[in-house]
């Protein structure tokens, strides 16, 4: 026990004597969370709309109102026909276009469910689903507003995605993302360097050599940086929470458990990288294309899942950061409870006793 | 990608040199990091043929030295005049005027014989022309013929470090330096490697060597012997062997890096 | 009455096509020197690190005071001192807590056997809060020595302790290494340099995964049957070639400030020289000489061709 601890205080002085790296890990987390906050928003302000309105009622023109006097569209012009929608996106001039049928107050009073054609500018989707989301959100709530008024009621329909979040606010996008990514990172990525650094130097060797058993050299090597990942991760909430004024509805537990499980499944994918490599270059190589790339692209952090083709979607099973995001939002964004997101706490287990078992297996007693 | 015109070696090698007898001449040459001198004020002179080790305790000082004679770190102060160049005011031209083989012997060990010749022969400009009869000499000299299309890094240690030794000459330099160029390597590879020294000295290739093997520095025309930063002997072995009494170059560098 | 510490029997490494170790065989006595002396790629790593039980041999098998190094490794890794090619420390720990540290994973307090590295951890003792990294050569072979011993191992491994490094360390490591002897500690020491090989009670002449001899190095100075001379001449080089090309010669290499010659039949010196100073015309000086280790390693190497 005692050279447990011992090999955790040289680990510890490794981190700390390496002010640069140091600062690096402390730093990026809140370099990142700014980054994601100020300049990547997914707030769009201020897209220019043409509207076609074909029946030029007093609830298209109300409907019209609503929209334009919110701070997300501008007007750039009403269109007489069909045909120049097409000239109007050509010109680049417009992200969006609207399209009121004809007779729609008064299909809409016969409770016929009148139709709103949204166009937009797929060249870039998500500027494209961000925009659509926005007016089908301000329809719904002037619904809401007339049925309340009115008594009207008629198909009405909710779009769970934006329940949470009402403002479609990208905080609650990009916090979780950054904790995803950062605890990879520094999870992942530094302990398989850290381990590759050990075999490089040769200090593996005189390790092996001595009685540690290997479990120990592991765990030894882990600890540390579970301090440090759960050090970046609160990091990242407190800045979330009283920057960017993101809720966490759910248990502060529960979270953190959580998020230990997610840094202890990270961990043990960088020491199974570690027992596949020989340098801290192929380790950094294997955990930036091997784990970044693919947690950045698939985990649902900025592309939705969803909408991926099928079989991205399959291979997004197996990326732990993906079940991670679901919780993480489940229970900062709804307040969740764990029954809720049972499924996904298991499935995170599994894979980090997997890779744990894989670990241990792999990793060397001898040099071979 | 060869270059067919290089001007500013053309240049270079058709600059008359001051014909100092000298390749090179270095006066109260120093350099400091921080506050700890690392060399200081060394002034030596070698001449042209002559093999000239460089010997000193680790950390004494060698490696720094020279780095600042081939250009590749400035000094804080003093004069260095190497191949006819201030490597203050020359860096640049003094690299291409210098041979250097280390110990690590920088050849690409996923090339061929022939590409590694042909390699350096680009860097250091030689017209495309005369590459190919180039690399055909020295593979001929060498007696590597049968080795031409081999990886460098499936040969023997012992060729490796004649091809490099070879390499670094492909330009013709007046002067080569050789940080440990034996290391690890058997007795006889390395007694093969010190005879194409003497022939490259016979020749007139000015030889500047450091090594551990202190044997060796019996074999040097005249050695210096590095001590904390400054230079505490120079003279040929025979001299600095009679000088303390003793009967080995051995004896003689344990003698002064002790103190 | 000396016994057996370490045996190795008919110990074969191959990797791939590579056959790093062709079947080895020797035994080392406890509280003997030991050393391994060949060029690099002579296997002199590969075998010591099958010793220590970080490689598992091919063929062949060998035991460290009776235990095997395949299955009995955990208990044997309690017993082995080991320092690696490369000194193997923290450089960005410092050179006290690079000894605790070695200490405590080897279950070992440092009070208990500072006796056995006071000589030479008192040597670094005033850097002791120095980064292991910020010190030279010499100290860091110092202190990993120390590092290796503070379990007050049976046996001790060292892998070419004295590469790159000055004359001075060198001689002093050696210094240290004769009297960790005197305590009865078996020391398997690795080295390309040949002068080094007089220093050890016994040595084992490696090359290409071979053991070409083994011996104590007296013995092999005194096996050495060619006739050997030391030549001394005004132009080196002319009279190295010079001799290289006369009819008597067997060898001749450079060796220090003189030439040695072996040749075929033995000669008086004074002819010998006449001979030589005839074929080459410059002033020679010849004398019969024994050989030194280096020569036999020559001899034996080239008697293996």
């Amino acid at each position: 026990m005692k050279a447990f601890w011992a090999f955790i205080k040289k680990e510890y002085y490794h981190i700390i004597r390496d002010p640069r790296s140091l600062l690096i890990l402390i730093g990026m987390p809140i370099v990142q969370v700014i980054l994601f906050g100020f300049a990547i928003t997914n707030e769009i302000v201020d897209a220019k709309i043409s509207i076609l309105d074909k029946s030029k009622d007093q609830l298209t023109q109300e409907i019209s109102n609503k929209i334009l006097s919110t701070k997300y569209f501008l007007l750039s012009e009403y269109l007489e026909s069909a045909k120049q929608i097409e000239g109007s996106f050509r010109k680049g001039k417009i992200k969006l276009a609207l399209v009121f049928e004809e007779n729609f107050a008064e299909k809409f009073n016969r409770k016929e469910r009148p139709s709103i054609q949204i166009i937009t500018d797929a060249t870039d989707p998500n500027t494209a689903a961000t925009l659509t989301n926005y007016i089908n959100k301000i329809l719904l709530d002037y619904q809401n507003e007339i049925s309340i008024s009115t008594i009207a009621p008629k198909g009405i329909e909710v779009i769970t995605r934006m329940e949470y979040n009402p403002q479609l606010k990208g905080v609650y996008l990009f916090v979780p993302g950054t904790i995803v990514i950062i605890l990879m990172l520094i999870s992942a990525m530094m302990t398989s360097i850290s381990i590759a650094r050990e075999k490089e130097k040769g200090t593996m060797e005189v390790l092996l050599v001595s009685p540690l058993k290997p479990f120990m050299i592991i765990a030894g090597k882990v600890i540390p940086y579970i301090a440090l990942s759960l050090i970046n991760a609160f990091t990242i909430l407190l800045l979330g929470v009283f920057v960017f004024g993101l809720p966490i509805r759910g248990d502060y537990f529960l979270l953190l458990f959580e998020i230990t499980l997610f840094i202890i499944t990270s961990l043990s994918l960088g020491i199974f990288i570690s027992t596949l490599v020989k340098t801290q270059q192929e380790a950094l190589l294997i955990s930036l294309m091997g784990l970044m790339l693919p947690t950045i692209i698939l985990s649902g952090f900025i592309y939705p899942i969803e909408s991926m083709p099928r079989i991205l979607q399959y291979i997004s099973h197996v990326i732990p950061a993906k079940w991670f995001l679901i919780m993480i939002r489940n229970i900062m964004i709804k307040g969740v409870e764990i029954s809720y997101i049972l499924k996904e706490t298991l499935i995170l287990l599994g894979m980090t006793l997997v890779l744990m078992v894989l670990s241990v297996k792999k990793f060397k007693i001898r040099l071979e | 990608m060869i270059v067919e015109q290089n001007p500013i070696r053309d240049k270079i090698m058709a600059e008359k040199t001051n014909d100092s007898k000298y390749v090179v001449s270095v006066k109260d040459l120093t350099k400091k990091f921080g506050s700890f001198t690392a060399v200081n004020k060394i002034s030596f002179d070698v001449t042209k043929g002559e093999i000239f080790g460089f010997l000193g305790a680790n950390g004494a000082g060698k490696t720094t030295a020279i780095k600042m004679l081939i250009g590749l770190s400035k000094p804080s102060s003093g004069t260095a005049i190497v191949a006819g160049y201030d490597v203050i005011k020359n860096p640049e031209k003094v690299k291409y005027k210098i041979g250097y083989m280390s110990q690590k012997f920088s050849l690409y060990d996923d090339l061929k014989v022939f590409e590694n010749i042909r390699l350096y022969a680009g860097i250091y400009g030689i017209p495309s022309k005369e590459i190919k009869s180039k690399i055909n000499n020295l593979i001929e000299e060498l007696g590597m013929e049968d080795m031409r299309n081999k990886l460098v890094g499936d040969l023997p240690l012992g060729w490796k470090q004649k091809l490099a030794f070879a390499v670094a000459m492909v330009h013709d330099p007046p002067i080569v330096f050789l940080d440990e160029p034996t290391s690890g390597v058997d007795p006889i590879t390395r007694r093969q490697f010190w005879e194409m020294i003497y022939k490259a000295s016979e020749k007139g290739i000015t030889v500047f060597i450091t090594t551990h093997y202190l044997d060796e520095a019996e074999y040097c025309t005249r050695a210096s012997i590095m001590v904390d930063g400054v230079i505490e002997a120079l003279d040929t072995p025979t001299k600095l062997k009679e000088n303390l009494g003793v009967k080995s170059m051995q004896e003689v560098f344990v003698k002064l890096a002790r103190g | 009455m000396s016994n057996i510490f370490l045996n190795i029997n008919n110990i074969s490494k191959s990797y791939g096509d590579i056959q790093a170790l062709k079947d080895i065989n020797f035994s080392v006595d406890e509280g003997e020197l030991f050393g391994l002396i060949g060029p690099d790629g002579a296997g002199k790593t590969t075998l010591i690190r099958i010793l220590i039980t970080m490689l598992l041999p091919s063929t062949g098998d060998a035991s460290i005071n009776g235990l095997d190094v395949v299955k009995d490794f955990k208990k044997l890794r309690h017993l082995i001192g080991y320092m690696p090619g490369t000194f193997s420390l923290y450089e960005d720990l410092t050179v006290e807590e690079n000894l605790k540290f070695f200490a405590t994973i080897f279950n070992a307090k440092i009070k208990d056997n500072y006796h056995l590295i006071k000589d030479i951890y008192q040597q670094i003792e005033p850097f002791k809060d120095r980064r292991a990294g910020n010190l030279s050569g010499g100290m860091k072979q110092k202190l990993a020595l120390s590092c290796a011993l503070i379990h007050k191992p049976d046996i001790l491994f060292l892998d070419e302790p004295t590469t790159g490094i000055d004359a001075v360390s060198r001689v002093e490591l050696w210094d240290m290494l004769k009297k960790l002897k005197e305590q009865n500690l078996t020391i398997i020491v690795s080295t390309p340099y040949m002068d080094e090989a007089e220093l050890c009670d016994k040595v084992a002449f490696m090359q290409k995964g071979e053991v070409m001899e083994i011996n104590t190095p007296h013995q092999i100075v005194e096996d050495y049957d060619t006739p050997i001379y030391a030549i001394k001449g005004d132009s080196f080089y002319n009279l190295l070639l010079a001799l290289r090309k006369m009819e008597l010669t067997r060898t001749a290499f450079p060796f220090g400030e003189s030439i040695h010659l072996t040749t075929y039949e033995e000669f008086n010196e004074n002819e010998l020289n006449k001979i030589i100073c005839d074929y080459s015309n410059q002033k020679t000086e010849t004398k019969r000489i024994k050989a030194n280790i280096e020569d036999c390693f020559m001899a034996k190497m080239l008697k293996n061709k």
